[in-house]
């Protein structure tokens, strides 16, 4: 187990620094000088030359890398072109928001859709089976976005049982930010729950086939404890692993969920920072996002062994 | 009779959007583009059957343009995303040692981005264009598609047939082209299909926040942008376009589906 742990860690370093090498790449392909982005165009000569050589521009590029590299591990991502506010406390701010309802939303789909998945395997072909399928891929082909808006129209609008813009956080006034928070989580956990079902329900037909199940069976274990206690824990193994790339993926890719429900997360933040060019909140988001991914994968990978123990066997 | 059902719904949805597209090219009932300040903001009446937006514009026709932004765009970038991702996957499969290595190693790094990340990514680079979208997306969709390739060439490249043509003394070239690519069809279809629906939905969602297609071009995303601020006024301005997203992707969800069943060897009997 600890050689498991240890050989995970291992290979989620490399991929670590070939994220961060590309971050660094990708905002330096950018066309033009960032200091004269900075500065603005009326800027004088030798301010630019200052201001480049303060962001160590005038060093070869492998050299501004490690320079930049070594700031962003000890937590200095710079400052915003924009307002001149440091990064890195701005991104936890906002990942503040944006955790809040990834985690209750992937929370909320995974309570739904792993016992109707696996209910849906359990009675395989059935009304039910055909119902869930049927709903699942519904849910899979319905635009978050767009369902948002929905739920806005009728809760909002027409019902008036929530707020419809404007955000107060959960710490400022529980119920008040509870109720900004209900829409948003409840459109993303329905629409990851199309996901996971399809996921629980394939994992577990795939389980219900092995003899062992047939072996529990036969020895007069009740159904209730062959699914919970015999087919559970493996068929939950792969659900695992896709509810870690959806909670990574919506924790960075939120944005379009945020601008609907006017919420100031990290998604948001990072296409306000698009539209302003402000390149270095751009790049401090993109390190931080496939940081968080790459974390959570790697927290997936290490929980894996509970529900399979055969992975760290290899 | 599920895979009949799939098959005949997803074939039917995709089918029925790709005929709206062709259609809108030669023809809609009012110019997209045209605005009339006017009749802003109209509820359907006989002359425009689903009524007008916040510039007056015809919603029917700016939802049958829209089919043609969201169809053409998806189909660009899935083509950008099976060029590359063959091409890399074929070479790192084929030739291993370092090229797969290095080729792996960017590939992973590509991966440890989620999906829209990337796209948002590339697009604060390119800047809003539809060029720049498909470049985007085709470029963030490329290593599940050379991941696909990679492992379906390493499974088969020293079976029989292939070292029957290296016996033969056909060249490496030869016997990639016409005995390893034919067998990467079956694998990379299925994942084309669910690329067409997820590239319509990305470029939905880019066009929403604004960094999709530029304005005033139809797209089904900032039509939902515009309808905003007309939620409670003209409901229908919000459902139309994402009634046509979820039928699209409904389809090739659908049509995914069954193309798997079909050709996917591993679930087949």
């Amino acid at each position: 187990m600890a050689r498991y742990v240890l050989a995970r860690l291992l290979v989620a370093l490399p991929t670590l620094l070939l994220v961060a090498l590309a971050v660094f790449l990708l905002l330096r392909l950018i066309p033009g000088d960032p200091a004269q982005l900075i500065l603005g165009d009326a800027a004088a000569e030798e301010a630019l030359a200052d201001l480049r050589r303060a962001m160590g521009l005038d060093q070869p590029l492998p050299v501004q890398f490690l320079l930049w590299l070594g700031r962003a591990a000890s937590g200095d991502l710079g400052q915003s072109i924009t307002n001149g506010q440091a990064v890195a406390p701005l991104i936890l701010e906002r990942f503040g928001v944006t955790a809040s309802i990834v985690v209750a939303a992937v929370a909320l789909a995974v309570l739904i859709a792993v016992p109707a998945g696996m209910l849906a395997a359990w009675r395989q072909n059935s009304l039910g089976d055909v119902a869930a399928v049927a709903a699942a891929t519904l849910l899979l082909s319905i635009p978050s976005f767009w369902l948002g808006l929905i739920m806005l129209l009728i809760f909002g609008l027409w019902l008036g049982w929530v707020p419809v813009v404007g955000y107060v956080s959960f710490a400022e006034d529980a119920w008040a930010g509870l109720r900004f928070l209900i829409l948003p989580v409840l459109t993303l956990a329905l629409i990851e729950t199309g996901v996971m079902i399809r996921m629980a329900r394939a994992a577990t037909v795939e389980v219900l086939r092995l003899d062992y199940i047939a072996h529990a069976r036969a020895k007069g274990v009740p159904e209730r404890l062959v699914l919970s206690r015999h087919a559970f824990p493996n068929a939950f193994a792969p659900t695992l692993t896709l509810v870690g790339l959806v909670t990574g993926g919506l924790l960075g890719g939120a944005a379009v969920t945020e601008t609907v429900f006017t919420l100031p997360g990290l998604g948001r933040l990072l296409v306000d920072a698009i539209f302003a060019r402000d390149y270095p909140v751009v790049q401090g988001v993109m390190l931080f996002v496939a940081l968080i991914y790459v974390m959570v994968n790697l927290a997936v990978d290490l929980l894996y062994p509970l529900f399979d123990p055969r992975v760290t066997a290899g | 009779m599920r895979l009949r059902a799939n098959l005949l719904i997803g074939g039917t949805l995709t089918a029925g959007v790709l005929a709206m597209a062709a259609a809108a090219l030669a023809w809609t009932p009012h110019d997209p583009l045209r605005t009339n300040l006017r009749r802003r903001v109209q509820p359907p009446s006989a002359d425009f059957w689903l009524g007008t937006d916040e510039f007056g514009r015809d919603v029917l026709s700016r939802l049958m343009a829209g089919a043609v932004t969201s169809v053409g765009v998806a189909l660009a970038t899935v083509a950008v995303a099976l060029l590359l991702g063959v091409a890399i996957g074929l070479a790192g499969g084929f030739l291993r040692g370092w090229t797969d290595r290095v080729l792996g190693a960017v590939n992973d790094t590509l991966l440890a981005f989620p999906g829209i990340l990337l796209a948002l990514g590339l697009l604060a680079v390119l800047g809003p264009s539809v060029w720049g979208i498909v470049l985007a997306l085709g470029l963030a969709y490329t290593p599940s598609v050379a991941r696909v390739v990679r492992g379906t060439v390493l499974s088969i490249r020293e079976r029989e047939w292939v070292e029957a043509s290296r016996a033969l003394g056909n060249g490496e070239g030869y016997t990639l082209w016409r005995h390893v690519l034919p067998h990467t069809a079956a694998p990379v279809i299925v994942l084309a299909t669910s690329l067409f629906g997820w590239a319509i939905l990305a470029e939905s969602a880019l066009s929403f926040l604004g960094l999709g297609v530029p304005p005033p071009a139809a797209t089904w995303g900032s039509m939902l942008a515009g309808a905003r601020p007309f939620m409670e006024q003209a409901p229908l301005l919000s459902i139309a376009p994402g009634v046509m997203i979820a039928l699209c992707l409904l389809g090739a969800n659908l049509l995914g589906d069954a193309l798997r069943d079909l050709l996917d060897p591993r679930d087949g009997p």
